[in-house]
C-alpha cells in the first residue's frame, strides 16, 4: 500500500495507520466484507471488514448478559454418588477456594471468569447504545480503553476446558449431572466471542472523536 | 530503506498503543509526556524499558516456576487418608489409569506451555538485544503465537477450582487446593505480563538502523 506524505503536516493522521507489531505505516483503505487487511511485512492483522459493526456488537452484547444472568443464578453442576447429591453454582467453587484460605486465587478466578466478562458487557452497553443514537457518553473514551485493557484478561473459554477436563476426572467415581448454568455458560462464551468480534475498535474511536 | 514504505518512527510520527491514531512526535526537549490528541493515553514511541521489564518478570516466572511444580497442587482426603499430588505425579497417574487425553491437555497446558513461552520470550529478548536481523517475520509470529496460547495454562487452575467445588463428601472423598495452585496461577499472570511488556517492534527496529 502506497500513501503520501505531507511533511508539514503538524498534528494526527486520520488516514494513516502504523502495525502495531512492527511499526511499518499503511494507508487505510476499505477491504471488502469478510476480508482483513495485513501488514505488507510482517502480515499482522491491520484492521477487518466488519459490517453492522454497531448494531451487531449490541445484540450479542444484550444476548450475552442475559445468558450471564442465568449462568449465575441456576445450578452449575452437580455429583451424583451413592445416593448423596452435591449441586454447586458458578461461583461455589470461588466461594471455597476463598475458605480455604486460599483468597488470591479466589480473587483471580472470579476476575477472569465473572467480573471482567462482566464489565466488558457492561462496558460495551454504556459506550455502544448513546453510540446508535450518536450522541457519545460522557466517559465512552477512558471507558473504551479500560474495556480493550481487559481483553487479555477473561478467561472464561478457559474455564469450560476446565470443566471438560474436570467431568471426565470425576466421571468414573461418580455421576456428574449438568446444569442450565452450564449449558448458559457454553453459549455465552460463543456469544461473547460473536460480540468481541463483531466489535470495529477504529470505527468506535472515529466516531467517539466526532465531538457532537 | 524497506520495499514499499517506511515506519512511523521514521517518518516521526508515534502510533497511539491503545487506540493506535498516529500522531506527530513531540521533540524530547520539551520535557513533558505527550499524550494520545484522542484518547488521552500517554504516547510511547516503543513500549517504555520493554526488554528490561520483560527480563525482570520472565526471571520471576522461572522462580515461581519451580514451586509450582513441586510443592502439591491437590490434597484428596478419602476414607481418612490423604494424598498429596504434584502437576505432573496428576498426569503420570491419568496417563496410568486410562485417560491419557487427560494427561495430554494437563501435560500440554500446566508444564509445555508456560515453560516453552518463558523459553521462547528468553529467546525473542536475547535475539532482540543482539540486534538479529535473522527471520524478523517468523520471529514476529513467533510472539503472537506466544502471547494468544499463554492464557490456556489457566486450566488446571480451574479444574481445581470445580473439583474443590463438586468433591465435598465428608469422611468419604475431600479435595483441597494445594499451595502450588497459587505458584502456579502466579506463573501465569507474570507470564502474561511479560509478553504484554515486550514490544515487538524491537524485533523490526534492527533491521532499519544500518539504513540510518
Amino acid at each position: 500500500m502506497l500513501y503520501e506524505f505531507d511533511t508539514s503536516f503538524s498534528g494526527y493522521a486520520m488516514n494513516l495507520i502504523a502495525c502495531h507489531e512492527c511499526d511499518l505505516v499503511h494507508k487505510i483503505t476499505p477491504v471488502p466484507k469478510g476480508s482483513a487487511a495485513r501488514c505488507v511485512r510482517c502480515g499482522a492483522v491491520l484492521f477487518r471488514a466488519r459490517p453492522d459493526s454497531v448494531d451487531r456488537t449490541l445484540a450479542f452484547t444484550l444476548a450475552g448478559l442475559v445468558l450471564f444472568v442465568v449462568a449465575c443464578s441456576f445450578p452449575f453442576l452437580a455429583m451424583k454418588n451413592a445416593g448423596i447429591v452435591q449441586e454447586t453454582a458458578l461461583l461455589t467453587g470461588v466461594y471455597n477456594l476463598y475458605e480455604q484460605k486460599l483468597p488470591g486465587l479466589a480473587t483471580l478466578v472470579l476476575l477472569t471468569c465473572v467480573l471482567v466478562p462482566l464489565a466488558q458487557m457492561l462496558i460495551l452497553l454504556y459506550i455502544m447504545i448513546p453510540l446508535k443514537q450518536n450522541r457519545p457518553s460522557r466517559y465512552a473514551i477512558p471507558a473504551f480503553r479500560i474495556f480493550l485493557h481487559l481483553q487479555p484478561w477473561g478467561m472464561m473459554e478457559v474455564f469450560l476446558l476446565g470443566i471438560l477436563v474436570a467431568l471426565v476426572k470425576l466421571g468414573k467415581m461418580a455421576t456428574i449431572v449438568p446444569g442450565l448454568a452450564v449449558i448458559a455458560f457454553g453459549i455465552l462464551i460463543f456469544v461473547l466471542a460473536a460480540a468481541f468480534s463483531a466489535l470495529d475498535p477504529h470505527l468506535v474511536w472515529e466516531r467517539l472523536e466526532r465531538k457532537p | 530503506m524497506n520495499p514499499g514504505g517506511m515506519t512511523a518512527k521514521q517518518l516521526g510520527l508515534v502510533s497511539c498503543h491503545d487506540c493506535h491514531l498516529l500522531s506527530r512526535r513531540q521533540h524530547p526537549e520539551s520535557g513533558q509526556t505527550p499524550f494520545c490528541p484522542r484518547c488521552g493515553s500517554a504516547l510511547h514511541l516503543r513500549k517504555p524499558n520493554s526488554i528490561m521489564r520483560t527480563w525482570a518478570l520472565i526471571i520471576a516466572a522461572f522462580i515461581v516456576y519451580i514451586p509450582a511444580n513441586v510443592l502439591p497442587m491437590t490434597f484428596t482426603s478419602s476414607l481418612g487418608s490423604t494424598q498429596s499430588d504434584t502437576i505432573m505425579s496428576g498426569v503420570i497417574y491419568f496417563l496410568l489409569h486410562g485417560s491419557p487425553e487427560i494427561a495430554i491437555v494437563i501435560f500440554v497446558a500446566s508444564i509445555f506451555i508456560p515453560l516453552l513461552k518463558l523459553i521462547v520470550m528468553s529467546y525473542l529478548l536475547v535475539s532482540v538485544q543482539r540486534k538479529s536481523k535473522w527471520r524478523p517475520r517468523d520471529r514476529t509470529q513467533l510472539y503472537q503465537i506466544t502471547h494468544a496460547i499463554g492464557r490456556w495454562s489457566m486450566v488446571d487452575i480451574y479444574v481445581v477450582t470445580i473439583l474443590v467445588a463438586l468433591v465435598k463428601l465428608g469422611f468419604f472423598a475431600d479435595i483441597e487446593a494445594g499451595p502450588a495452585a497459587v505458584f502456579f496461577a502466579s506463573v501465569v499472570v507474570i507470564s502474561i505480563f511479560a509478553a504484554d511488556s515486550f514490544d515487538p517492534r524491537l524485533i523490526w527496529d534492527a533491521l532499519e538502523e544500518k539504513h540510518e
